[in-house]
Parts: C-alpha cells; sequence; structure tokens
C-alpha cells in the first residue's frame, strides 16, 4: 500500500497551479516576479505532473471522491491509463510552453502580469481536472472553468475590438458545445440519475439511445476541437490569443476535446455501431481536407497555423472512426492500430504545433508582424527560432524522420487493413478514404512549405526587418525542448507505443506493445516486419552519414572554396524583395484548383489604373451558409420577443403574475 | 543481417551511385537519335559533375545556411532511396528501415528541403519554382501512394522486398488493377523526375520551368549534388517501376548466382525503360503548367481505379 497515490500527487499539482495563479495576484503589476518565478515554478510543476503520470501508465486505475461538489454528488475523480497518456502531453507541453511564456510576457500587453499569471494557470489546472473528472458534474465544472479561462487568455489584449469578437465567437461556440456534452452524460445515464461515469458504464443503453449520445458528444466534443461546421471559432481565437496561449490551446486544450470523445465513445456509452465510425471518419475527411486547403491559402501566419490544426483534429477524427469501425467489428488488433495511430498523433500535434506557435510568437515579438506578406528573410536574424521552426515544418507535413510521420505512418497501416471488414460496402469506401488522407498529408507540405518558406527565407519583404533578434534564452529553451520532444517521438516510436499501450489495452483490450516488442526498440513493425516495418533510428542515421560523408569526401577529393556575390538578376537587375512571392502568389495555384472551395474576392488592376493594386480574400464559406443565417434567424427571433419586452415594470409585475397562475394550475400536487 | 547481405547492399548502393548518371547520359543521347539531333557523349553527366565539382561555388549574399545545407540533405535522401529500393537484389540489410509508405516519405523530405532552398534567395524564379514544384509534389505524392495502396493489397505488405518477393512469384497473369497502377506510375515518374510533358529538363530560362528555375542559384558542388541527385531520383524511380511492375530477375536472398545474374539483367531493363522515357518526351508537348494538375489528377484517379478494381474483382477470385 503505497504512501501516496498517484492521483493524489496529481491533485496536488493542479492545487499547486491555482496557488501559483494566485501567487500572481500578490503582486499584479509585478512583471518580474510573474514572469522569471511564478512561470518557470508553474513549468516545473507540468514537468513534474507529466512524470508522475508517465510512471503511473500501465498501473490499476486509482480513484479519489473530494468532499467538494453537489450533495448528493461529491466530486468523484480517478486516474486510469487513458487519463495519464493526456495527463502526460498536458504536463510535457505545458512544461516547454510554460518555459517559453516566462520569456515571452512583457509589460504592458493587455491585462496585467498578475491576471494573466492567475488565467494561465487556472487554466492549467481545469485541464488537469477535465482529464482526471470521474462523474459529470465535475466534468463540467473543470470544462467550464477551462473554458471560461481560456476565454479571458483569449481577450488579453481586449482593447482590440477584433479580439474582443474573437473571444465571444469563442465563447458562444464553446456552449453551444458544452449544451451538448451536457445533453450526451444526460442520455447516458439512462434516466437511473446516476451521474457518475461508473454508473453510465454500467447502463445498457438501447442502440437508439446509444447513437443519439455518441453523436451529441461528436457536436459537443466537436465543437471543442473544430471539426467542420463547429470550426469557425479556431482561426479567430488563435490568431487573437498570445502566442503561448495559442500554443496551449492548439497544442493541449483541442486533445482534452479528443479526450472526452474518446472517454464517450470507447469507455462510457458500451458497444459501439459501426456506422458511429463512418459518420466520424467521413466528418474527420472533410475537416482535414477543409482545414489544410484552408491554410495554404492563409496569409497570416497564426491564421495559418490554426487551419493546419483544424486538419490535424479532422485526421484525428478520422483514426476515431477508423477504430471505432473496426472495434465495432471486434477486429481488436486492427482497432489497437488505429487508436495507437490516434493516440501517437495527439503527442506529436502537441509537441509540434506548439513549437510553430511559439515560433511565431517570437517572429511576432521581434518584428511586430503577424501578416506573411511583411515577413521574410528572418533566418539571418534568426537562426535559432529558423532551425527549430524547421523541424516543427518537416513533423507537422508528416515527413520522416520525425514525429508526425509515425502516426501518419500508423494511420495509413490501419487503412490498408480494411478490405477484411466484414461488410462489403466499407470494403470498397475506406481504402478510398485513405486516398483523401494521402492528398490532405501532402498538402499539408504545401502550407508548410510557404509558412516557413515566407517568414524565414528569401529577402526581407520589410526594411524594418533588420531589427528583428533572435528569441531570448527563456524563450529559446522553450522551444529547445518542444523540437526535442518532436524528434524523440519521432525516432523512438516502439518505446513510446510500449508506453501507450496501456490506453490502447483500456480502451479496447488489446495492445500492440507485445508485438512491437518483439522487434527491439529500434524497430517499429505493429503486425510482423514483413508486412511493414519503420526503423527511424536507421533511417536519420543514413541520412546524417551521408550528410557529412559526401561534405567530407567533397572536400577531400575536391575543395570547400566559395565566393560570394550578388544573386543572378537575369540581366534585370530590379530584383527587389518585392520581385518574390507573396504569400498570395505562393499559394495561387491552390486557389486556381480548388477555386469551388473558397469564397473569394478579388480586385485586378486595369491598364488604365492610376495606382493599381492587386487584392485577395479568401472567406469561409460556412460563415455565408451557415453562421449568417442562423445568426439573421436569431435576429428575427429575439424581434418577436422584443414585443413582450415594453420596459414597463408594471407589465413585468404582470407577467410575473400571470406565470405564477400558470405554474400553480399546472403544477398541482 | 548476413555478411553477402551486407556486401550486397553496399554494392547496390555504389552501383546505383555508379550508374545513375550514366542513365541520364543514355535518356539523353536516346532522346537526340530520336529527334535527328547529334548526340552527346554517353558519358556527358559524369564529365559535367567533375567540371561541376572542381569548380568555386558562387554563392547569393543573402544565401543562408539553410541553403548550403540543402543539396547534401537531397543527395542523401536520394542515396536512402536507392538503397531501400531493390535492383538487383530483395536481400537487402536497409530494407526494414523503411518501406515504401516511408520511402514515398523520403522524397517528400528532399522535395521539401529543395523549395525552400530555392524561395532562400530571394529571386522571382526560385520561388515561382519552388511554388511549382510543391504544386507538382501535392498533386502527385497521392497518385504514389495509391499505386503503392494497391501493390501492398496485392501482397498484403507494404514492405519493398515483399512486394517484389510476392509479385515475381504470381503466375503470368495480368492484373487489371495492376494495368492501372503502372500508367499512374508512369504519369507519376514523368512529372516527379521533372520530364516532358510536366516539366523540360532541357530548358533554361523558359517561363515554364520548374525543376531549372529552383537551381538556377546553385553552382559549383552545390549545383553538382543536385544533378546527381536528380539522376539518382530517375534511377530510383526507374529501379522502384521495374521492380514493382516487372520485377522477374531480382534476386532472392542468398541466391548468389541469381545475383550476378540480375546485373545483365537490369541493365538491360534500365536501357529499354530509358528508351521508352525517350519516346514519351519525343512524342508529347510540353504542357501548360495548369494542364499538370489535369494530368497528374488523371494519374491519381487512374491509381484510386487500380484500387477499386484489385477490390472488387481480384479479391473474390
Amino acid at each position: 500500500m503505497p504512501i501516496l497515490y498517484s492521483i493524489d500527487l496529481l491533485l496536488v499539482a493542479a492545487c499547486a497551479w491555482l496557488a501559483v495563479g494566485l501567487a500572481g495576484l500578490v503582486a499584479p503589476r509585478n512583471m518580474h516576479l510573474v514572469a522569471k518565478v511564478l512561470f518557470p515554478v508553474g513549468a516545473a510543476i507540468g514537468l513534474a505532473a507529466g512524470l508522475e503520470a508517465l510512471f503511473f501508465l500501465g498501473e490499476a486505475p486509482e480513484t479519489a471522491v473530494l468532499v467538494i461538489g453537489l450533495p448528493t454528488l461529491p466530486f468523484h475523480l480517478r486516474l486510469d491509463s487513458l487519463t495519464a497518456v493526456f495527463v502526460v502531453l498536458l504536463g510535457f507541453a505545458s512544461f516547454g510552453i510554460s518555459i517559453y511564456a516566462a520569456g515571452y510576457f512583457r509589460q504592458g500587453e493587455g491585462a496585467s502580469p498578475g491576471l494573466l499569471c492567475l488565467e494561465y494557470h487556472f487554466f492549467l489546472a481545469s485541464m488537469l481536472m477535465v482529464l482526471l473528472a470521474d462523474d459529470a458534474y465535475a466534468f463540467m465544472v473543470a470544462w467550464e472553468g477551462m473554458a471560461l479561462s481560456s476565454f479571458f487568455l483569449v481577450t488579453t489584449d481586449h482593447r482590440h475590438e477584433a479580439i474582443r469578437r474573437a473571444g465571444y465567437l469563442y465563447l458562444l461556440i464553446a456552449h453551444v458545445g458544452a449544451i451538448a456534452i451536457l445533453l450526451s452524460f444526460g442520455v447516458m445515464t439512462g434516466g437511473a440519475g446516476d451521474y457518475t461515469f461508473a454508473g453510465m458504464r454500467a447502463q445498457e443503453l438501447p442502440p437508439f439511445w446509444a447513437s443519439a449520445a455518441f453523436l451529441l458528444a461528436l457536436v459537443g466534443f466537436g465543437a471543442k476541437a473544430g471539426l467542420v461546421p463547429v470550426h469557425v471559432w479556431l482561426p479567430e481565437a488563435h490568431p487573437a490569443a498570445p502566442s503561448p496561449v495559442s500554443a496551449m490551446m492548439s497544442g493541449v486544450m483541442l486533445k482534452t476535446a479528443i479526450y472526452g470523445l474518446l472517454r464517450v465513445s470507447f469507455d462510457l456509452v458500451g458497444t459501439p455501431l459501426w456506422w458511429w465510425g463512418v459518420v466520424a471518419m467521413a466528418i474527420g475527411l472533410v475537416t482535414a481536407l477543409f482545414g489544410v486547403l484552408y491554410s495554404t491559402v492563409q496569409s497570416d501566419m497564426k491564421r495559418l497555423l490554426a487551419y493546419s490544426s483544424i486538419e490535424n483534429i479532422g485526421l484525428l477524427a478520422v483514426g476515431i472512426g477508423l477504430a471505432l469501425i473496426f472495434h465495432a467489428y471486434r477486429m481488436e488488433t486492427l482497432a489497437a492500430l488505429a487508436m495507437t495511430a490516434v493516440l501517437y498523433h495527439c503527442l506529436a500535434h502537441a509537441g509540434f504545433k506548439s513549437l510553430l506557435f511559439l515560433c511565431t510568437g517570437s517572429v511576432l515579438h521581434a518584428t511586430k508582424e503577424r501578416s506573411l506578406g511583411k515577413l521574410g528573410g528572418l533566418i539571418h536574424h534568426m537562426p535559432w527560432v529558423a532551425w527549430l521552426a524547421l523541424l516543427g515544418v518537416v513533423a507537422s507535413a508528416g515527413l520522416p524522420p520525425l514525429s508526425g510521420f509515425v502516426s501518419e505512418w500508423l494511420l495509413l497501416q490501419a487503412f490498408l487493413f480494411s478490405p477484411g471488414l466484414p461488410h462489403s460496402w466499407l470494403n470498397m469506401v475506406v481504402p478510398v478514404a485513405a486516398a483523401v488522407v494521402a492528398l490532405v498529408a501532402a498538402l499539408a507540405g504545401f502550407a508548410m512549405v510557404k509558412f516557413h518558406g515566407i517568414i524565414f527565407l528569401g529577402q526581407m519583404r520589410e526594411p524594418n526587418l533588420i531589427h528583428a533578434h533572435d528569441a531570448g534564452p527563456w524563450e529559446r529553451a522553450g522551444l529547445v525542448w518542444l523540437a526535442f520532444l518532436t524528434v524523440l517521438l519521432g525516432v523512438l516510436p516502439s518505446t513510446v507505443i510500449g508506453l501507450i499501450d496501456a490506453a490502447t489495452q483500456q480502451l479496447l483490450g488489446t495492445g500492440l506493445a507485445g508485438k512491437v516488442a518483439e522487434h527491439g526498440w529500434a524497430m517499429l513493425a505493429p503486425i510482423s516486419p514483413d508486412r511493414a516495418s519503420y526503423m527511424p533510428l536507421v533511417f536519420l542515421a543514413t541520412i546524417a552519414a551521408a550528410v557529412l560523408l559526401g561534405r567530407w569526401l567533397v572536400r577531400r577529393f575536391y575543395h570547400g572554396r566559395l565566393r560570394r556575390s550578388d544573386a543572378w538578376d537575369c540581366g534585370y537587375f530590379f530584383q527587389g524583395p518585392r520581385a518574390q512571392d507573396t504569400a498570395e502568389g505562393f499559394s495561387q495555384p491552390i486557389r486556381r484548383i480548388f477555386e469551388p472551395m473558397f469564397r473569394m474576392e478579388r480586385h485586378f488592376p486595369t491598364v488604365r489604373d492610376e495606382q493599381p493594386y492587386y487584392s485577395v480574400k479568401v472567406e469561409d464559406h460556412f460563415w455565408h451558409w451557415l453562421y449568417l443565417p442562423v445568426a439573421r434567424l436569431v435576429e428575427w427571433f429575439s424581434g418577436l420577443i422584443v414585443r413582450v419586452q415594453g420596459g414597463r415594470i408594471a407589465v413585468y409585475l404582470l407577467y410575473s403574475f400571470l406565470t405564477l397562475i400558470l405554474l400553480l394550475l399546472v403544477a398541482r400536487p | 543481417m548476413s555478411i553477402s547481405g551486407f556486401i550486397g547492399q553496399l554494392f547496390a548502393i555504389v552501383l546505383a551511385l555508379a550508374l545513375a548518371p550514366l542513365l541520364t547520359g543514355w535518356v539523353n543521347q536516346c532522346r537526340a537519335w530520336l529527334q535527328s539531333r547529334s548526340a552527346p557523349p554517353l558519358l556527358q553527366p559524369y564529365y559535367m559533375l567533375h567540371k561541376l565539382f572542381q569548380k568555386d561555388v558562387v554563392l547569393a549574399h543573402n544565401a543562408s545556411s539553410l541553403f548550403r545545407t540543402a543539396p547534401f540533405v537531397i543527395f542523401a535522401c536520394m542515396l536512402l532511396a536507392c538503397a531501400i529500393i531493390p535492383s538487383l537484389s530483395t536481400d537487402l540489410p536497409f530494407a526494414p528501415a523503411a518501406d515504401t509508405l516511408a520511402l514515398v516519405g523520403v522524397f517528400g523530405l528532399a522535395r521539401i528541403f529543395i523549395s525552400l532552398a530555392a524561395m532562400d534567395i530571394g529571386t522571382s524564379f526560385g520561388s515561382l519554382g519552388g511554388r511549382r514544384e510543391m504544386l507538382v509534389g501535392f498533386l502527385a505524392e497521392p497518385a504514389l501512394l495509391m499505386v503503392i495502396f494497391t501493390t501492398a493489397m496485392i501482397s498484403q505488405s507494404t514492405s519493398v522486398a515483399t512486394i517484389v518477393e510476392t509479385l515475381a512469384h504470381r503466375d503470368f497473369i495480368i492484373y487489371p488493377s495492376l494495368a492501372f497502377a503502372g500508367i499512374a506510375f508512369t504519369m507519376v515518374s514523368l512529372a516527379e523526375n521533372a520530364r516532358v510533358p510536366v516539366d523540360n529538363p532541357a530548358t533554361h530560362l523558359e517561363l515554364t520551368m520548374i525543376h531549372e528555375a529552383m537551381i538556377l542559384e546553385y553552382s559549383g558542388r552545390h549545383l553538382a549534388l543536385i544533378e546527381w541527385a536528380a539522376s539518382l531520383k530517375l534511377y530510383a524511380y526507374s529501379c522502384l517501376g521495374l521492380a514493382l511492375f516487372f520485377p522477374w530477375g531480382i534476386a532472392e536472398k542468398d541466391n548468389f548466382l541469381g545475383l550476378i545474374g540480375a546485373i545483365p539483367l537490369l541493365l538491360g531493363k534500365l536501357a529499354v525503360g530509358g528508351f521508352a522515357l525517350a519516346l514519351i518526351e519525343t512524342v508529347n508537348a510540353k504542357m501548360r503548367i495548369f494542364r499538370a494538375p489535369e494530368f497528374l489528377g488523371t494519374a491519381f484517379l487512374l491509381a484510386v481505379l487500380g484500387l477499386l478494381v484489385r477490390l472488387l474483382l481480384e479479391t473474390r477470385v
């Protein structure tokens, strides 16, 4: 019997985060205290929580009951392997982000430092509580805490109207989602009134109600994760928030929604039906394709990354769908393959997307510029950020030997097995879905080349960029940590799968660890080496050796002479920075090929223009197809309500009186 | 890992390094014959490489470290690709390091580096080339993956060695799915290797160029490495195509005689393949850049069709 349970230690971590947050209020204007003391302490707590969860993986679940909560329903908490995987994600990602934030936040950016510290650490603590919650009430309280604290973080710089609007939109969609989640929990209690997760697990729901619960959960968690069509808040909120907050929201908070979806569909609701998987996969495919196409045409670097997050969430939904289909047909090994891909991609995305968002933060600080059209050539002044961003870019494009490739590889392997399904129609459709995944992965490469090439390479598009400076030591440390995670997840897949396999086993009953461990830590062969294998370390070592050997041989047999000169200008000497591709120019092929997917407003210059200019504005179709009609409907409806709202107190008293009489009539005992 | 396997692996790499420029020279010579021009010497690519390695590198003032690293990375990627693809024997110790999906990843990695390097100097041609290369890339990569999916479904494996062994051991029947996949693969290879009708390797300073636009700023040893890597890529694609669609004659594990027999066979197959490439390039015209999506979209559809044919017709047998 251990003296301290892991769950207690994690609770201590949550409390410590709250305490760090409150400590910020002691001296709310003292930036030095907040940045150089409190944020590093918060980072250390994150690392400790992550390590604790890492060592917990694979142990028997622990539960706890807190004395707070409703009189009949105190907070139930539970730590199992699924929770632990996501706590590892939260802890390790937040360590890097908090360290970075210690160098990032400066005086005079919107909210006061103390308040920022409170909101930030409250956000962290509530995400931890979301993961630990074991009853619907505790879950919803933590979920709301997470939504509210992140809303305040998004609106840190609340003096700008655009940022206030982005925050409002975020809050609105978060609450629509929360209502759906609440209803889903309500359905899952099956009318028994037991709101603990254990009670929900015990319920045997009829298929209709189980499906209703799943679909509500898909809508609710989808709104938080950014599935189409409830994705619109993401590209607004991410650019509005300070970069560490964007990183935290994109890297970690979106994953809590994935956690919720996994928890409901594989744990709470009982045996899944096969068509749930088809629904999840279809929505995921649409989301992934939509996200990646829009990310290629963005001109704002943080919006580009936000749409890329939508794409990644789409891929996760595809993986969940595939796992659901296999699980429904009791093909547990294949379900485990897809599930491993999902969990792996959660970890990978948390690493590389946080890294990229933090890189945009450094660029933003160095240049005060977020628009791609005014950046360029920053690799000369910011080599650290540029090279670390390159790691994130390669991982995000899903290329070997970094983390993004491993999860994509696992997902494609899972797709390759789908013809074994006992359903002929699915047999045909599912491999074709793999074609869409392949297209999405290739387009992600396009978006990432645009991101890195336009920001860091080429000539500087604005003269004031020469004053750009590299990231400071704190920022650099945070970036290096996240880049380290990205590389580690890329080159040690077998070890990582062995660790997260406990969660797969918990959800599905089987895992991949046994098969993967057979071939040692260097080789990843989830089924057998004859079927498929991947050895990232050999891969990396071969490329590194070839690069070094090639360099040495060239110098040995020839020479290493080099001289500098002007770039070749093709005889036309006005080769200024304006001759390069702009962000709009780079994505012109995509806009042309996928024209119907975008809503564009373009202005072309004519020969007679005194001051010719070209502009293009790409908008989301969903605004015009879905959101504006709904908004108009709501407005029309509230117009009707205004008629009974005359503003005279006597009339309102009459309403109360009538309601009372009505209630007495209806609600007679 | 056996000693003979290791020697075979080294031999395959050395052979790729040595043969790749020869293949490029052969294709150029065939093209010249078919177009009734006087042909350059067969060994011209080697002279070119030697000359370029001897020359000084002339680097633009604002070239960054990425620009100087990229040629080595691209070269290393192509070398790895050649090491994985079975040209003579399927007994390759490196083969488990990367299956066909990772192979597509290797090509993707090289493409990202060359596109970024093209954008590094900040000239209009460079970024234009980088953008077009990524355009061709994101259209060709899914088609290539679908071709690989088709072969992987036939052999129940994504490991290159297993695919080749399965395909080589089947009875000689023409799978309709493989026919579709073969056509799609040919189209993808043309695009990926910057060949007519998508790009023209013989052009300099045309507004339609892709590959040449990206490497305009390279010189000396960097250019030599990139040109060599381009040859290696052509060699890798040729060997992959031969291994997937004409796998007969590739030696299997511990078959030393087969290995010796495989060398002339490979040379013969490459010669025929190179001639076919020159023929395709001669009878086709270079298409406008915005016809390329249609071309590669067709390849993608054909590959998906091959996959569907495989799932619909061939699995029931």
